[in-house]
């Protein structure tokens, strides 16, 4: 299960570290942010909600990178 | 001295640029709001910055020279270009992130500042750094989002609206509410939004904006429609086959905008170098700050304090890794852009990478050298004219639904009058007998000469030959074959002329056919009578012989999906409506101009080459700051030098990625 996300991030290397956040939030089988298009594209492990976890992926983002934003 | 005269003239440089930038700010919507007011908070700092620098020190004598009235006049000035980044480093501590480029700068700006305080120094060196950052992050910003907007503009197939008929009443609304089976209605002018089958009215449409096919497309009741194309002349009613999302413009926008997530390795190099990078250089400036003077202080020296904090601060100013890591990506998403202006679709960085790195390319036959439709291509006529024969071939063939009949049909161009053929009879696999004006007129092949016992003529050249009888008597004959398009000659060349070391034609053709065809475009080797599944066998069978380049396949997407993505890159040409090409292919050529391969592969070498350029550009520039900050040669002015001047330089260098369409 696949889904993308519209984010807002100031800067590329930002972007590298919102991904790796990303990657390694629970229930996150793998994501990918393109700072070019600010988008994250979250594909997420079998039987998990998406909702609960985008939630847990934008806390670790705003921890990595205060000034970021995730639309979801 | 010199120093000085050189920050004042780089004040009044931005001072200009700004000024320059409000204008075009206003001209049009290229800015965010959050731009106009950094581009603001730059112009007024700098302003600010340029009177205190010039004739700020006879104001500061006239106040006695009061260091502490000093700091406050540059602590304003810090407060108002720095406070977002000072605001942001305490967040990021809070959140346990510390080593982030706002923390660097604030840490480095500060340290200079209280060196200064302490030594009652030059406050300008901590003040210039946060400007000098700020602008660096407007520009970034500024160049990223322009170029983002420019790519989003070429690309303007994208529907805003679509009317649905709802209780008698046509209403505009968003495509995205339009549920499968739903009923639009589609105005003259307007773009077809979602993908649907026509259930009333006629139109033309201009397919223009998806294949590049200047022709207008002809639908009726029960034609299928594909949306991004233009409705040009009646009102179209149209049931849904697709939700928006699905459709045809949506997947294209798609595939061109998400190109960029699949990135190439060149960018994970980078960003797998910006990982180590950062904290490395953090761990240096630390050491640079405590070692030698501990061990000048051991030696019994003067352990120069100040001198070496200055200089670990100035690492740090030098460790932001941004100019590195934007210009990257930048490049590729420029050069997706370029190219899909020019009608070549590319799915991905990575594919824009390896399409540089391609040395063979192989080309079906059919549909990419060759038009894929029958044409006629010569008339030999006897006694009777050109135009006569053609007339009674037509009228001949006027039944029949063969696409050799239809060429002929084409080739006379007239509307044909059916009350003037009767008693038509196809011989299966041979020709048509018909009456024309009274007439008996055969049209077929050497089989319906023989059949009728006509001495007919043997031709030379290379394609269908259609024979024609009249009265039994032998007329001549028209030759039809599938014609190479005008371009591919010059494709051919082309790609010799792009460095690539070997063309291969495949083909389901005969070897006659094949032979004059590889012989006329110049192509190097060619394999004909191949069945689909041999394709896929003769493609890996280069690949092997191949293997330090990388294999290109160029198809028409019809029937040559499993070999599309068997290559190393697959590219599919003028077959925008094809859902299996798209999937099945890396590159989209959106019109059928063989050219265009040649055009995709100086686009990535190009592209490439400036990827290329930034990285060994930046990581030098970095390094020689580094070792230079390190021994005291380079003051904390140069690292912001060489942090925003080779991020600016970078950028702009990425940004010639978008320019390709004098390749």
């Amino acid at each position: 299960m696949k889904k993308t996300y519209e984010i807002e991030v100031d800067c590329a290397n930002c972007a590298g570290k919102m991904e790796a956040a990303a990657k390694k939030t629970a229930g996150v089988k793998d994501a990918v942010v393109n700072f070019m298009t600010q988008k994250m594209i979250v594909e997420f492990e079998d039987g998990q909600n998406n909702k609960e976890v985008m939630k847990k992926v934008l806390a670790a983002c705003k921890k990595v990178e205060s000034d970021c934003e995730i639309y979801l | 001295m010199i120093q000085d005269l050189i920050i004042d003239g780089l004040l009044v440089i931005i001072i200009f640029a700004c000024l320059f930038l409000f204008k075009i700010g206003k001209r049009n919507e290229t800015m965010t709001r959050k731009q106009k007011k950094n581009l603001q908070r730059i112009f007024v700092a700098t302003v600010i910055l340029l009177v205190v620098q010039t004739i700020g020190v006879r104001i500061f004598a006239f106040f006695g020279d009061n260091r502490w009235l000093r700091l406050v006049v540059y602590l304003v000035i810090y407060y108002i270009i720095g406070n977002d980044i000072v605001y942001k480093a305490y967040k990021g501590i809070r959140n346990g992130q510390v080593f982030d480029e706002n923390f660097l700068m604030v840490v480095a700006s500060l340290g200079a500042l209280i060196l200064a305080v302490a030594e009652n120094g030059d406050y300008m060196e901590a003040i210039a750094v946060m400007l000098f950052y700020q602008v660096g992050e407007w520009f970034q910003s500024y160049a990223v989002n322009r170029s983002r907007k420019n790519i989003t503009e070429l690309m303007d197939i994208r529907p805003d609206h679509a009317n649905i008929e709802a209780d008698g009443q046509i209403k505009q609304v968003d495509p995205d509410e339009v549920m499968i089976g739903d009923i639009i209605i589609v105005r003259p002018g307007e773009k077809v939004p979602i993908d649907g089958i026509v259930i009333e009215g006629h139109s033309s449409l201009d397919t223009a904006a998806l294949t590049g096919e200047s022709l207008p497309k002809d639908v009726s009741i029960d034609d299928e429609i594909i949306s991004g194309c233009i409705n040009m002349t009646g009102v179209l009613k149209i049931k849904t086959t697709r939700l928006f999302g699905e459709s045809t413009v949506s997947r294209i926008l798609d595939l061109v905008e998400n190109a960029s997530n699949r990135k190439a390795r060149s960018e994970d190099f980078i960003a797998k170098f910006a990982r180590y990078y950062t904290p490395i250089v953090c761990i240096a400036a630390l050491a640079l700050a405590i070692v030698p003077p501990m061990i000048s202080y051991a030696f019994g020296n003067d352990p120069e304090v100040y001198t070496w904090i200055y200089r670990a601060l100035s690492f740090l100013v030098a460790s932001c890794p941004c100019a590195l890591v934007i210009s990257i990506p930048l490049s590729f998403f420029a050069g997706i852009g370029g190219a899909s202006r020019e009608g070549i679709l590319i799915k991905g960085s990575n594919f824009l990478e390896t399409l540089s790195k391609t040395d063979v390319v192989v080309f079906d036959k059919t549909g990419t050298l060759t038009k894929g439709v029958f044409e006629v291509v010569a008339i030999h006529h006897n006694k009777k004219a050109r135009e006569e024969l053609l007339y009674y071939a037509a009228y001949a063939e006027s039944a029949s639904g063969h696409p050799i009949s239809r060429s002929i049909r084409e080739a006379y161009g007239k509307q044909i009058d059916t009350t003037k053929v009767r008693d038509i009879e196809e011989i299966s696999g041979e020709g048509v007998v018909a009456t024309v004006d009274g007439r008996i007129v055969l049209a077929g092949n050497d089989k319906l000469m023989k059949r009728f016992a006509i001495d007919y003529k043997d031709c030379h050249s290379i394609g269908t030959i259609v024979h024609i009888a009249i009265d039994n008597v032998y007329e001549g004959h028209i030759v039809i074959a599938d014609i190479e398009k005008p371009n591919a000659g010059k494709a051919i060349a082309a790609l010799k002329d792009a460095h690539i070391t070997k063309t291969v034609m495949l083909t389901g053709d005969k070897e006659k056919v094949a032979a004059k065809v590889a012989h006329d475009l110049k192509i190097d080797e060619y394999y004909s009578e191949l069945l689909p599944q041999d394709k896929v066998t003769k493609v890996e069978y280069l690949l092997a012989q191949n293997k330090k380049g990388k294999l290109a396949f160029v198809g028409d997407g019809i029937n040559d999906a499993p070999v599309l993505s068997r290559a190393d890159i697959g590219i599919a040409m003028g077959a925008m409506g094809s859902d299996a090409a798209i999937e099945a292919a890396d590159i989209v050529l959106m019109d059928d101009d063989p050219l265009k391969i040649a055009k995709a592969i100086r686009i990535s070498k190009k592209c490439l080459r400036i990827v290329y350029q930034n990285i060994i550009f930046s990581i030098f520039i970095k390094i020689m700051t580094l070792i230079l900050v390190a021994l005291g040669i380079a003051n904390m002015w140069l690292a912001v030098f060489a942090d925003v001047g080779v991020m600016i330089l970078a950028v702009l260098n990425a940004i010639r990625c978008l320019f390709v369409n004098k390749l």
